[in-house]
């Protein structure tokens, strides 16, 4: 095969801002006028009527080619899941394109499910809310519910998902959302649910998912699930993306920088 | 593919990437799909729509222990205050031939679009989970909503057969007109409710404020008087009792009075009666969905 060859890029990030607002935030002292104040006079005196932008993600710009996994690291509250559901389409950006081939998915159905219902239920809708059609979902059915191992315990499937432990309910999330196949899919922090055992089983699958998915992103705290994964990492520090490049040369830097109390700023 | 992909791109200029994506067919993240695609992805997303909107209403009663009890035992309860202030408190039952039908028909067919508005109102700011978590046509939510509330009245109305046999009505070939009336008054519930769910996605506020637009909204549409005995005897202006008999929800309740109570007859409806619920539904229908698909890509923003 030439070098030369291009590669096909599957998602471009290009100069990505994202803002965030968030209202009622005054500073306690007459937030009721603030709040007058910001439906009169929309837009001009957002900030000092106590809407607060938070800017999230600055200027970020990188390609993603097919067949790469990404990791994506930082300090807590850097932009990675905020990035992440840009990325998937979910969350606008500010300015700057995000340019995607086909339709990035982000791993994750918990929204869609509902406690009060059971197992079995809880399944098929959320198959549905992430675009399964119902004949796949009823032939996938069997493999979900066994690979959750909801039901190694006896039937809980057909019980209401309020009653599952934390571990059981986050295993059947997990189970639901790795379901299905995806061009390029987002992982956030989805590797730490469940007990050892499901763990392993978990990384399994997102091996599995990253064959068939043209990139894979994942974001997590967990350097080591980041290193058994990925071969690029990018390097995000309070929304500015401040390293890209292969997983070993960026962790060492990041791990520099958050073992040593943020001191030795590389670039 | 070779693994030598990944000496990485030194971050090329920004018209470079804009180039780079349309050499390979990229297309932007997000944006908004044009209104016939709009509808074909809402269309292939009917059997979510239809999963959750059961969901929502099954999950409602599943703590209580009569259950599922509630779906009918909650609009009876409802009737029956009604008619204690109403009917027998303020006396408003007066010459309406059949009242408690009369009352409760209006409410059943009121609290329809008064819940389906309300749910509507919260569909986008209070699912924003879901909004960030899952990718699909955004309208699914307030249709979704607005089905559950039409679920909720199929339950209904099966508690409103047991008191029209219950108070000596006959059912007649008329009663084939509920479907029609449920359905126009469907569609412009939804209509409604797209409406508001963009509204209330930019600002929640509006729920706060909605609870006493509806109730004003309520007490001029003869959920529980007649317009048109009421105002008929009155000195009201002619053009008065036009406007509020040609309101849509006076409309809907009119027609399923007219459809199920054997003493409601024809001429206590409104003129061109059907083309008032039809050009309702289709105003609020098309309008409402083409104002909601207008900012679908901005739901979701913080």
């Amino acid at each position: 095969m030439a070098e030369h060859t291009e590669p096909v890029p599957t998602v471009i990030a290009d100069e990505v801002d994202i803002v965030y607002r968030v209202n009622g935030t005054g500073s306690g002292r007459g937030s009721a006028t603030a709040a007058l104040n910001r439906i009169l006079r929309r837009g001009k005196a957002e900030k000092a009527a106590g809407v607060r932008r938070v800017h999230a993600v600055k200027k970020v710009s990188f390609v993603a080619y097919k067949g790469e996994a990404i990791g994506l690291i930082g300090t807590n509250g850097s932009g990675k899941s905020t990035l992440l559901k840009a990325v998937a389409g979910l969350l606008p950006v500010e300015s700057g394109r995000i340019y995607t081939d086909g339709q990035p998915s982000l791993l994750g159905v918990n929204a869609a499910l509902m406690n009060d219902l059971t197992g079995e239920r809880n399944v098929h809708l959320g198959g549905l809310a992430m675009g399964m059609s119902r004949e796949e979902i009823k032939s996938r059915y069997q493999e979900i519910v066994d690979f959750s191992g909801i039901n190694e315990k006896g039937d809980f499937i057909t019980l209401p998902m309020r009653t599952y432990s934390s571990g059981m309910a986050a295993r059947l999330r997990f189970s639901i959302a790795a379901a299905k196949n995806h061009d390029v899919l987002l992982i956030d922090e989805a590797l730490a649910t469940g007990d050892r055992k499901f763990q392993q089983r978990s990384e399994e699958r997102i091996r599995e998912l990253r064959k068939e998915a043209g990139t894979v992103f994942l974001v997590s705290h967990n350097n080591k699930s980041i290193r058994d994964t990925c071969e690029r990492v990018l390097w995000l520090e309070r929304g500015e993306l401040r390293m890209d490049g292969p997983t070993e040369e960026v962790l060492e830097a990041y791990e520099a920088f958050t073992g040593g109390a943020g001191k030795r700023p590389r670039k | 593919m070779s693994q030598v992909l990944h000496a990485p791109p030194p971050a090329p200029a920004e018209d470079d990437l804009a180039a780079l994506a349309a050499r390979h067919g990229l297309s932007v993240s997000g944006a908004r799909p044009s209104l016939p695609e709009y509808v074909r992805q809402l269309w292939a997303r009917r059997h979510f729509i239809n999963a959750f909107a059961t969901a929502k209403l099954t999950a409602q009663y599943s703590e209580a222990k009569l259950g599922q009890v509630w779906q009918v035992a909650t609009p009876l309860l409802n009737a029956a205050v009604y008619y204690f202030v109403f009917g027998i408190l303020l006396g408003t039952s007066r010459g309406v031939a059949d009242y408690v039908p009369f009352l409760v028909t209006g409410v059943f067919v009121w609290t329809f679009t008064q819940n389906s508005i309300m749910s509507g109102t919260r569909a986008i700011s209070g699912n924003l989970g879901l909004v960030r978590a899952l990718h699909f046509p955004r309208a699914a939510l307030p249709v979704s909503f607005a089905l559950q509330q039409l679920q909720q009245l199929l339950f209904s109305m099966a508690a409103l057969v047991l008191i029209l046999l219950g108070f000596g009505m006959t059912p007649g070939v008329s009663w084939v007109l509920v479907l029609p009336v449920l359905a126009l008054q469907f569609v412009f519930n939804a209509g409604v409710s797209m409406v508001m769910a963009r509204m209330g996605a930019k600002t929640p506020d509006i729920a706060q404020l909605m609870p006493f637009v509806l109730r004003t909204w309520m007490y001029v549409s003869g959920v529980m008087w007649s317009i048109d005995r009421t105002l008929t005897r009155s000195d009201v202006p002619h053009v008065v009792k036009v406007l509020l008999e040609s309101n849509p929800a006076a409309v809907y309740i009119d027609l399923m009075r007219f459809a199920l109570i054997d003493s409601f007859k024809a001429h206590q409806l409104p003129h061109h009666v059907w083309a008032l619920a039809l050009g309702w539904a289709l105003l609020a229908g098309v309008g409402g969905f083409i104002y909601f698909w207008k900012a679908e890509e901005t739901y979701g923003r913080g």
